[in-house]
């Protein structure tokens, strides 16, 4: 018997790049290059309970980023499962995907469906979105005439006044101005309060991981090295890149 | 194929709010706002019947409508193929932040254009008051030929868009095949008659616009009918290529995140 419900569990787990990028006609026909696979995930499997809040760190590179997208849905695994129980699922990062041509009150409407959400649950809380985004009448105007700060803020209020069962947060917490910053580091530790939400952030910031979560995993070049405790991990991590100087 | 039909009916809501936000969007900074839709169209008919009947000196029986009906046909089929291909690349901001099924891209720019169509059907529908054509009981064959034209579109489409997003030079090869269809298709000149025997016919059952075009006047202007068969082979095709985009697609879709960013 299970006592606690698991929202995510990946099974060896392995995503690859194929180098090829983009080609063109010109280049297949005359040049014989090479396709190189980089391998970004290699064969990771963790399971993650309801309600959990789990931090990843690791260098740059190691694959968290990827791992967040795999959960996400964006990229297909090459190996290995993602189950996430059919719970709905945002990746909360700098800049959700807004048409740039599009204003900002469209936009919401539109990511809010990506999201999964109905039209009318969204005019529910849209007032909320345009408050805490700060954008005042700008909300009318195509978002291509925002500046970055307003873009990420926009973004940020977005996803995280829509809530999803599952929240996967990249490094979000650098948004916007010192003022918006505090209101989104207390918005997002007052999301995370809630028992029925899981969330997978991704930091290099210590802080974070130590207030934040009730377990970091690190990865490194693709693998698990460590999973357990915060602040046990975060130090060995914090060595770890010591060392690395 | 559950899959699609289920995604189409799960992102329905959000094509509809897309098609309408882009069609706002484009003319939202415009003086004439919505106007434009009805004006386009109109100023390029005139521009292009000035062109055939002064210039050329070509006319066929309600030559205005004649050349619209074309121009409106065309039109949609040129929007969504030459756009097809650089639809996931120009939608990366999205399709890298969250998932969803990239025909859904697709068929909300098929949206977008057909309601375009309709505009220009409609400046069609005007003139045959103009011209006081009788309209016979054919006009209903126009019905089926929209429907296939728009599968076939979407079949199309859907495999361009797969393959535009590894090849990065293929709208340029696209936007040359179509112009070449483009004058193969008869939109200012009716094919059976200015192309010589047997060429005409050869063109009419291997180029499916230059067919929807002729079939579309026959049926609203000439109150002729149409030859259905022609009609039944492309159906089948367009539903053979739609489910291999799908498929494709549905395979695939993953990927192109990887190979775009």
């Amino acid at each position: 018997m299970k006592k606690e419900k698991i929202a995510i569990s990946i099974k060896d787990l392995f995503i690859s790049y194929r180098d090829i990028k983009k080609f063109s006609i010109r280049k297949t026909l005359f040049s014989r290059e090479k396709t190189t696979l980089y391998t970004a995930i290699r064969g990771v499997s963790f399971d993650i309970k309801k309600g959990e809040i789990v931090g990843i760190c690791g260098k740059n590179g190691s694959g968290k980023s990827t791992l967040l997208r795999a959960i996400a849905g964006i990229f297909s695994a090459d190996k290995g499962t993602i189950n996430l129980n059919n719970n709905s699922v945002s990746l909360l990062s700098i800049g959700v995907g807004f048409q740039k041509k599009l204003t900002g009150y469209d936009n919401i409407f539109l990511s809010g469906m990506l999201l999964g959400f109905s039209k009318e649950q969204i005019d529910a809380k849209l007032n909320d979105i345009i408050e805490f985004s700060e954008l005042g009448d700008f909300i009318y105007k195509p978002v291509s005439s925002y500046s970055s700060g307003m873009y990420s803020k926009l973004a940020f209020s977005i996803t995280a006044i829509l809530e999803t069962d599952i929240m996967l947060i990249d490094e979000v917490l650098s948004v916007g101005d010192v003022a918006f910053k505090e209101k989104s580091y207390n918005k997002m530790k007052e999301l995370i309060s809630d028992e029925n939400r899981t969330v997978v952030i991704v930091s290099h910031s210590s802080k974070t991981l130590e207030e934040l979560c009730d377990r970091v995993i690190w990865l490194h070049e693709g693998k698990i090295l460590e999973d357990g405790k915060p602040e046990e991990v975060v130090s060995h991590y914090e060595e770890f890149i010591k060392n690395q100087i | 194929m559950t899959k699609f039909i289920n995604s189409v009916k799960k992102y329905f809501n959000y094509m509809i709010y897309a098609a309408k936000a882009e069609l706002n969007s484009e003319v939202a900074n415009s003086y004439l706002g919505w106007l434009w839709w009805l004006l386009n169209p109109l100023f390029f008919m005139l521009i292009y019947a000035f062109v055939s009947v002064v210039v050329f000196k070509s006319g066929e029986p309600y030559f205005a409508a004649f050349v619209f009906i074309g121009l409106s046909l065309w039109d949609f089929f040129n929007r969504v193929v030459s756009a097809s291909p650089r639809l996931v690349v120009n939608n990366k901001e999205i399709v890298s932040k969250v998932y969803l099924p990239k025909y859904i891209l697709l068929i909300e720019k098929i949206f977008v254009s057909f309601f375009k169509m309709l505009i220009s059907l409609l400046l069609v529908v005007f003139m045959l008051f103009l011209y006081k054509v009788d309209i016979s009981l054919y006009v209903f064959n126009f019905i089926p030929i929209l429907v296939v034209l728009v599968i076939l579109t979407f079949g199309v489409s859907s495999i361009l868009l797969h393959f535009g997003v590894f090849v990065d030079d293929l709208s340029n090869l696209v936007s040359v095949g179509l112009k070449l269809v483009f004058y193969l298709s008869g939109i200012f000149y009716l094919v059976s008659k200015r192309i010589p025997s047997p060429y005409n016919n050869m063109l009419l059952w291997c180029n499916p616009i230059a067919y929807f075009i002729e079939s579309s006047r026959n049926a609203i202007l000439y109150a002729k009918p149409i030859d259905y068969s022609i009609l039944f082979v492309w159906l089948i095709i367009g539903i053979v290529l739609s489910v291999i985009g799908i498929k494709t697609i549905n395979k695939y879709e993953n990927s192109y995140v990887k190979v775009i960013k």
